[in-house]
This record gives structure tokens, C-alpha cells and sequence, in this order.
């Protein structure tokens, strides 16, 4: 483990800077916080998380995927990608850094998505423990340890000191880059850990459990009569979905240049009336079958293609942001209710 | 107030003037409670009300006005006004409908809460003009008006202007609210400065749609920016000429026909200040036609939709005083 004084923070982020972007949470404004690009003078925010999640990094909402120019009879396809910078993003939150996984298994797979594949290559996860999780966080019952995070290195905060400890061989040489930092004992971050589980064990979702979910039939939760009261006033937005770190749907459309094609993709929400439109209509023609079809993605689909792992963080951003307040940790408690 | 509005939903459900209740459902914490309906007395359990019950729920009613049977809804002043809007627009039956009017001091935003510091919400307690926000790490006590919504702050009217029978005082319409003062200072503001606000503000957008979704002028079947087949159909802000787009066609499109009921800003999750494109909207209209709300009394024809003589003429060039009459 190594360690840095919390006064020389600046010192640790200008060394990290002078060879690559760094991307760090900061505050914005009143309104919360956001990633932004670390230069001289940036401040880190504190904040228990942001507005945002930490996805746009690797699957941002918007990207090129190729353009066509059209000259008569000839279509010459153009390849829009472009070399990653190398990159880091420092204080990314345990949930945060845990929907990387589950983003993961679906961008890595075969076949892989070689936009997000090259932006995971040249990024390198610094996350930071939560020193005070909120109301909203539920990561607990996902099994992720907000005193513990992961990602390629690993840091805690405690008045004094920032203590590092890298977790895989990117975050190793990253660390090792950097001669600022101290050596410390592998224990050295022990209470700040210790004073958080004393927060973890307050926090008012902490009983929250998704594995009822598990003991019921696929198909018994996808004809259970409460879908009907849980969606009737959902309006139908794509904000839970949005904020979510782990949705990870998208459209593919083509933008008329006027002399060619833009193809882009974007974020999609299957929340929204043309979510999946086919050629035929859509496959899913009310609002209850579009919100059924969010949380059966999260709780039962995923986790039954992915060895028991929910689709879920725990990040607590569809709580906060759900302009109707209805999310996932209501359906969870009225679906084993 | 609660336990009075459930006394009367049992009543009417019991002798047999609605079938159904639109109001609030309990949520987690205290300030998360969920726009719900109530088929029964029974689910009235549930029912809760209290300062965090900010949503309008006047939209629900075009659905739920096409079901057999009646719905009682309760509405506050500002849905009042949407109500009336909406039926202006022949989008709710009347008939079927009975509404509670509430009399109304303004809800909290959670949202100012965060603002101010509190994070790890146990519990909110309102004592008076106090509010107690228990809280992970101690509590926090605050002035009530100081934690209201942007809406509230300026509230133009505490009148209930669409009811069938209405628990409390019903309020007066507060031509001082200062809700314009905004706008006026945008309005003050350099071409280049004011084009720098709205870039900033609009660039937050994550096309979520949460405001159009809310908004209870946005009643469109089907919006043409859902529509493929309109060619301008929109999944994302794909670049800042789109985001500008969007918030300015819809208040154009809603212009004449908001009532500024504010809920785009509140529900907006990047806390853009929509409200003030709308208003704008709203002062000009003012200034131009005279003072005009939209839905302070339903059927009314908004200046946009009739033409009279008298009406001036905003050319190209549109200097304001010269214009106003």
C-alpha cells in the first residue's frame, strides 16, 4: 500500500496529469456533482457520488461508428475511429466501478465492441472508498463494499492521508510511476474502512434484498400481477435509465449528410415507445410491458445469462432522479411482498 | 390534512360518486412519496400526503378520464391551472372527473435539501414554518421557505381554480410574485451573454425527456420527436445544435398554452432551469397582448390563437417598448 499527505493531493493529481488525462468527480455549481478534466486548480469534489454515472467514459451517449460518402455510383466507407488517449478516472465510486463488470460482460463478449474495448484498454479506474454514504445507497445488497472498492487501484481518505493500493498490473505501474507517493503498511487504511462500515450499517436501505427474486420462476415474476401498479404512473422518460451506470442499451442511426452518412450510435432507453421498433411495429406496445421490461433485465434476465449476478449497483441515482419516485428499490420490496 | 382527504375518499368511494382516487403513495423516505391510484378503501392505507407531494397529477387525468367510472383527484392551485388548460384542449371529460381542491403553502424540494448539505436522509419533520431534516450525520433545521421549490418561491397563485369542494382556505392569485424577475435579467443580458447562459445550462441535457413527459401541455399521442417517420425522430443530444433544438421548439410549442406549473424544472435530473424559457414566453405575451394566463378559467382563448385588431405587430425587429401598447 502506499500513501500520500492530503495536502500533496495536487501534487499526485499534476503527476498523474503530466502523462495522461485525468477525469476526476468536481462539483457543479449547486446542482451536484460531474466528471470533468483534471488542470491546475481543479478541486475534487467530495460529494457521495455524481449526477452522472462513470459509464460515459466507456460507453459514451453519443459516438461515430462510421460515415459513407456517396460520389455517383461509388460509396466509399469511411472509419470514424480514433486512437484512444490514455486516460484515468480517479474517485470512482465501488458501484460505479462494479458496473464496469457488468458492462463488461456485454461489451467483451464475443463479439467484442471494439469502441468500448479501446476506451477500457487506455482507461485506468482509480476508485475511492465513501466516507459518507447517503440515503440513497443500497450496493450493499449486490454484494459490493463501499469501504472497499475496486478497480485498478484502490484509495481511501482519511483527514490526514490518501492510501493507494493498486489492484491489477495497469494500476500497479501506474502507481509505481509516481514518486511522490510512500510506502505504508497494508493495514495503514484500516480505520478509515472501519469507520465507514459503522455508516454501512446505518444506512436505511441496508436490509434491502434481491434474492427473493431468485427463489421465484422466471416467469412467475414476469406475470405477477404487480407490474400493473408499479408502472401505472411511470410517464414513460428515459431518465432511470440515463443515469443508470449499467443500462447499456443503444440505437444505431444514420444521419443524411446531405453527400453521405453519419452513422451513430446513441443511448436507448426501453423505456421509451420506440425502444426496439422493428420493421413489424414494436414488440412492446404499453408502458407496463417497457417498465416490466427494465427491471426483468436487471433482476431476472441478467442474472440468469451471468451466474446469479444481478444487473444492479446499487448507486442510488434512479432514486434520486425519478421524476415520479418509483425505482428499483420499489419494485424489488412490492415484487417479494 | 392527510387524514381528512382519506375521509373523503372513503366517503365518495362509498357512496358510490368516484370509483377511483388519483393521489400519493408512501415511498421509502419522507420524501419520496409516488403519484398513485387507489381502487379501493382499502388501498387508501397507502395514501399519503404531505410537504414532499410536488408532482401535478392533472396529466393522469387524460388517461383516466377515458376509464368507466369517475376519478377524485386532489389538485394543488398551480395543477388546478393545468387542469383547466386541459380541458381548454378537450383532453379530459369533465364528467368524469371530481376534484379536491387543496389549499397550498408550498412544497419542499429534496433537491435544495442536497443543496444545503444534507445527505443520508433519515427523516423530515415540518414543525410551523421549521423543517427538521434527521439526517446520518446530525440534523438540520431550516426556515420552510427556504427550502421550497423554485416554482413555490414564486408562486403565482394559491387559488384553486377548478374544484368540486376544496379542504382549506382557498387562496388569492399574487400578481407580486416576481416570477418575471428571471427572465428580466436574461432579457438584460448581452446577445453573447445570454447565449453563453443558455449553452451552459442546455449542454447538462441528457435528452431524458423528463420534462416533456411531465409536462402537462406535452399531450401530444405521439411526439414528433419520437416519430421515425418525421425525420427529425431523437434518441440523444447528438450534438449542441439538437440540444438547443429541443427546449426551444417545445416552448414554442407549449407557448400560449403553459401555465408554468414549473414541473419541467423540477423534474429535470441535470436541474436545468426550463421554467425560464416558458416564462419568457409568458412575459412576452403579456407585454404584447395583455395579461393572459393559461388556465385560469378553462374555454379561454389564449392571444396566440385570437387575432384582433388591436393586437400589435412583433416585426423582426421587436423593440419592446415601442411595441407595447
Amino acid at each position: 500500500m502506499k500513501k500520500i499527505s492530503v495536502d500533496k493531493m495536487n501534487e499526485l493529481f499534476a503527476a498523474i496529469a503530466a502523462s495522461r488525462s485525468l477525469y476526476m468527480p468536481v462539483d457543479d455549481g449547486k446542482k451536484g456533482a460531474k466528471y470533468d478534466k483534471w488542470s491546475e486548480g481543479t478541486e475534487y469534489s467530495k460529494a457521495a457520488n455524481t449526477s452522472r454515472s462513470a459509464k460515459d467514459f466507456f460507453f459514451p451517449q453519443v459516438e461515430d461508428m462510421a460515415s459513407f460518402n456517396v460520389k455517383g455510383k461509388e460509396i466509399e466507407v469511411i472509419d470514424t475511429r480514433e486512437e484512444c488517449e490514455d486516460f484515468v478516472v480517479f474517485g470512482v465510486r465501488a458501484c460505479d466501478a462494479k458496473s464496469f463488470d457488468i458492462l463488461d460482460t456485454v461489451y467483451l463478449a464475443d463479439p467484442v465492441d471494439s469502441y468500448y474495448a479501446s476506451r477500457r484498454e487506455h482507461g485506468v479506474i482509480m476508485t475511492m472508498a465513501c466516507n459518507k454514504p447517503t440515503d440513497t445507497c443500497f450496493c450493499g445488497t449486490f454484494g459490493i463494499d463501499a469501504a472497499d472498492p475496486k478497480g485498478d487501484v484502490s484509495c481511501w481518505m482519511s483527514d490526514s492521508e490518501l492510501f493507494l493500493s493498486a489492484n491489477t498490473e495497469k494500476g500497479k505501474a501506474l502507481l509505481d510511476s509516481i514518486s511522490i507517493l510512500e510506502d505504508a503498511d497494508d493495514n495503514a487504511a484500516d480505520d478509515v474502512k472501519a469507520s465507514i462500515k459503522t455508516v454501512l450499517d446505518k444506512l436505511p436501505l441496508k436490509d434491502v434484498s434481491a434474492d427473493g427474486m431468485k427463489e421465484k420462476s422466471l416467469m412467475e415474476v414476469f406475470n405477477s400481477d404487480k407490474w400493473a401498479e408499479l408502472s401505472e404512473s411511470c410517464l414513460g422518460c428515459g431518465t432511470c435509465t440515463f443515469v443508470c451506470p449499467t443500462c447499456q442499451c443503444y440505437d444505431i442511426r444514420d444521419y443524411d449528410t446531405g453527400h453521405g452518412v453519419m452513422r451513430y450510435r446513441c443511448w436507448d432507453s426501453c423505456m421509451y415507445s420506440d425502444f426496439t421498433l422493428c420493421a413489424h411495429g414494436n414488440t412492446r406496445t404499453t408502458q407496463l410491458q417497457r417498465f416490466r421490461q427494465r427491471f426483468m433485465h436487471k433482476l431476472v434476465y441478467y442474472p440468469e445469462n451471468n451466474g446469479g449476478v444481478f444487473g444492479c449497483v446499487g448507486c442510488g441515482r434512479c432514486l434520486r432522479s425519478c421524476p415520479i419516485s418509483m425505482n428499483i428499490v420499489k419494485v424489488m420490496k412490492t415484487l417479494e411482498g | 390534512m392527510q387524514e381528512v382527504m382519506v375521509k373523503r375518499a372513503s366517503e365518495l368511494m362509498a357512496d358510490g360518486t368516484v370509483v377511483r382516487v388519483l393521489g400519493w403513495k408512501k415511498g421509502e423516505f419522507a420524501y419520496d412519496p409516488t403519484p398513485a391510484v387507489f381502487n379501493s378503501a382499502d388501498e387508501l392505507s397507502e395514501f399519503v400526503y404531505n410537504d414532499f407531494c410536488a408532482s401535478n397529477l392533472s396529466k393522469y387525468l387524460i388517461a383516466l378520464s377515458k376509464k368507466e367510472g369517475s376519478t377524485l383527484v386532489f389538485l394543488k392551485p398551480c395543477d388546478s391551472y393545468s387542469f383547466n388548460q386541459l380541458l381548454t384542449e378537450h383532453r379530459i371529460d369533465r364528467e368524469r372527473v371530481y376534484i379536491i381542491g387543496l389549499e397550498c403553502s408550498g412544497k419542499i424540494d429534496e433537491a435544495k435539501l442536497r443543496e444545503a448539505g444534507c445527505e443520508g436522509i433519515l427523516g423530515v419533520k415540518t414543525e410551523g414554518e421549521n423543517v427538521t431534516v434527521e439526517t446520518l450525520y446530525g440534523d438540520k433545521t431550516f426556515k420552510k421557505a427556504d427550502c421550497l421549490g423554485e416554482r413555490c418561491v414564486t408562486c403565482k397563485s394559491r387559488k384553486v381554480v377548478a374544484y368540486d369542494e376544496i379542504i382549506g382556505e382557498n387562496g388569492e392569485v399574487n400578481s407580486e410574485c416576481g416570477r418575471f424577475d428571471m427572465v428580466a435579467e436574461i432579457e438584460a443580458m448581452t446577445p453573447d451573454e445570454r447565449f453563453e447562459f443558455w449553452r451552459n445550462e442546455l449542454s447538462r441535457c441528457i435528452r431524458c425527456n423528463a420534462c416533456r413527459n411531465i409536462c402537462p401541455a406535452c399531450s401530444c399521442e405521439k411526439c414528433v420527436f419520437d416519430n421515425p417517420n418525421s425525420g427529425i425522430a431523437q434518441k440523444a443530444a447528438a450534438d449542441t445544435f439538437e440540444e438547443n433544438m429541443f427546449h426551444i421548439i417545445r416552448a414554442f410549442h407549449v407557448a400560449g398554452r403553459c401555465t408554468d406549473c414549473g414541473e419541467c424544472s423540477r423534474v429535470c435530473p441535470q436541474h436545468i432551469p426550463l421554467h425560464l424559457l416558458n416564462r419568457k414566453f409568458i412575459k412576452d405575451m403579456n407585454e404584447c397582448y395583455g395579461e393572459y394566463q393559461a388556465g385560469a378559467e378553462a374555454g379561454s382563448r389564449a392571444p396566440l390563437v385570437s387575432f384582433t385588431q388591436e393586437d400589435c405587430e412583433p416585426s423582426v425587429v421587436y423593440e419592446r417598448e415601442a411595441s407595447k401598447k
